[in-house]
């Protein structure tokens, strides 16, 4: 892979912005590094998710499945192997997992595979609670050293990892064949693209992500329950902050997480009844103010400002 | 044998929803995933009668009707008909109506636990047991059936026999070659889609006479309707109705013999099986 100039200037510039928002534990507070940790929690989760559902215009809500198995992980796994084997180990599992809804549903219409997906994380929850009913246990404790800020730094290398493997696969034979499939499927097909396998593949990115994330996450909740593990909110929290951002570009998410956990903090401390409704409405906003996100805003803006002569 | 009977019950009541969400799927194209929550809106319409007047469920439902279809053709027209016109593609329409009716769903539910607060809510009416074959049920339960039995009875009688019902089943099987023929595909679709919403929150008000609801249950019901829609077939009236009895008995099964909790993975369970064998749904064909 040959990288050229502004290849170069882009890696460098990312790699000082990500030096930089290391340091955030020591510039802020509690407060503002546990909004931090929300805010790489979502960009590390929205981008993973955009990396499959942009090109194939899938709509996954399986994310709460994947994170919460993630969390089962860390907190089952604890006891008996040492921390820095969960991680890799959520993600074989949440690839795993991701492959066999692959299989499943994968080849069929895109309903099948929303109804799917969100039906997965509650078909998951419920056999927790019935193993959990049947052999007295409630829920599990992860009590360990781990701090706030290492959660963070965790968070931070998973980014830094989800976008450097979407830059990668966006270079991709796979990448390229992605963006076909997303233009016409028909034409995919017809050139010889095995479609059903690139989406296939593609959707082990979201799937192991989420669940390395919620293994990540698990020790930060000190108590692990079913419907805490796998509260379905996570999966359509996900879902519009990427829409909102913009699946079109890598760093489309990002723009839409920041302002979205600020708003949702916001409603939450001041209506904490009222985050349903915020929720319908920001699925709205999207569909017909926004459909592009704002990623798409931008562009039309530029657009505009460009056919004026003013840039 | 009880199991058997509760379970055909339930099914009975389910097909009823199922049928709703079909017309809405299958003949207008529009998958709603707000369908759920025009049930529960039924079902708190039920009980809020029946608490404040003592007006019998059987009853509100000609009330709850009229007023469903209404919402449902208005949200038809304000929200859905601009996706419809601007979708380039199925799956284009595919997406962005998930997302809209997802948002509308939302947005009820977030209304409704303003309203109504989020606690459950159910009443007693008709609770005597009946008995069949020598054992004993709730008598809420069998009018709900007898009930959902004539709806479906007379909507498919007026699906198969009358003209508007012939024109709907057009624009299901070939929307394009409909408008050849003379068929306002528009309006009819505003009308498929009303008329399963109705159909929906008639349901719903049935089903509030023996099942405990709350303003978040709405999507369970959604999920399982749609599990009944693809196990039938989507446009199938006949296969709905196999296909929600089916699954009325298997979480009746489910229910009693292992664990309450369950019902909703045992339908999971069955949706997963249906997709791998047979994902064109009982009936259907293979279309490509």
């Amino acid at each position: 892979m040959r990288l050229s100039p502004t290849d170069w200037r882009n890696l460098t510039l990312s790699a000082l912005a990500l030096a930089f928002v290391a340091c955030l534990p020591w510039l802020v507070g509690n407060y503002g590094l546990s909004i931090g940790v929300t805010i790489v929690m979502y960009t590390v989760l929205a981008t993973s998710w955009a990396l499959f559902s942009g090109p194939t215009h899938y709509i996954s809500l399986a994310t709460a499945a994947f994170f919460g198995v993630g969390t089962y992980v860390t907190g089952i796994g604890i006891e008996y192997l040492p921390y820095w084997t969960l991680l890799p180990l959520a993600g074989v599992i949440g690839a795993v997992l991701a492959a066999l809804v692959g299989l499943a549903t994968l080849r069929l219409s895109g309903v099948y595979f929303v109804i799917f997906t969100l039906g997965l994380a509650e078909f998951i929850r419920q056999v927790i609670t019935w193993g959990q009913n049947v052999s007295g246990a409630k829920g599990i404790y992860v009590l360990t050293s781990i701090t706030e800020a290492h959660i963070y730094w965790q968070l931070l290398g998973l980014a830094a990892l989800v976008y450097l493997l979407g830059w990668a696969i966006g270079r991709s034979r796979l990448g390229f064949a992605l963006r076909i499939i997303g233009d016409d499927e028909q034409v995919a097909r017809h050139s010889g693209i095995h479609t059903a396998r690139a989406k296939i593949l593609l959707f082990l990115v979201p799937g192991s992500v989420a669940a390395i994330t919620g293994a990540i996450l698990a020790p930060r909740y000190v108590y692990i329950e079913p419907s805490l593990a796998f509260t379905p909110m996570l999966s359509f929290q996900v879902v519009i902050m990427a829409l909102l951002g913009g699946t079109g570009r890598l760093w489309g998410p990002l723009v839409g997480v920041i302002p979205f956990t600020f708003l949702w903090e916001g409603i939450s401390i001041t209506v904490p009844n009222q985050t349903t409704l915020l929720l319908g409405v920001s699925f709205l906003v999207i569909v017909y103010l926004l459909p592009k996100g704002f990623v798409g805003l931008f562009g039309a803006i530029r657009r505009r400002m460009g056919s004026e002569g003013l840039v | 044998m009880d199991i058997i009977v509760t379970g055909l019950l339930l099914g009975g009541t389910y097909a009823l929803i199922a049928m709703g969400l079909n017309l809405q799927y299958g003949m207008a194209r529009i998958m709603n995933l707000a369908n759920g929550e025009m049930l529960v809106a039924g079902g708190f319409a039920a009980f809020w009668f029946w608490t404040a007047a003592q007006v019998s469920p059987l009853l509100t439902v000609f009330i709850v009707a009229p007023v469903a279809f209404a919402a449902n053709w208005l949200i038809y027209i304000v929200f859905l008909r601009p996706l419809v016109k601007r979708a380039r593609s199925r799956g284009q329409l595919e997406v962005d109506s998930i997302l809209t009716t997802f948002g509308l769903s939302f947005v009820s539910v977030g209304l409704m636990l303003a309203v109504f607060g989020g606690d459950y809510f159910s009443y007693s009416y008709l609770s005597f047991p009946v008995h069949i074959l020598g054992d004993s049920y709730g008598a809420n339960r069998v009018a709900a059936f007898v009930s959902a039995v004539i709806i479906c009875g007379a909507l498919w009688l007026w699906l198969d026999r009358s003209r508007a019902g012939l024109t709907i089943r057009a624009i299901a099987v070939a929307p394009d070659s409909a408008r050849l023929v003379g068929i306002d595909v528009g309006k009819m679709a505003a009308l498929a889609f009303a008329l399963g919403g109705a159909v929906t929150a008639t349901g719903g008000a049935l089903i509030s006479t023996f099942l405990t609801l709350d303003a978040s249950t709405g999507v369970m019901f959604t999920l399982k309707a749609l599990i009944i829609v693809i196990m039938g077939g989507v446009g199938d009236i006949r296969g709905t109705i196999i296909a929600a009895l089916a699954l009325g008995l298997l979480e009746t099964f489910v229910a009693t013999l292992i664990d309450p909790g369950l019902t909703l993975a045992a339908a999971y369970l069955l949706f997963v099986v249906i997709l791998l064998v047979r994902p064109q749904g009982l009936f259907g064909r293979r279309t490509t």
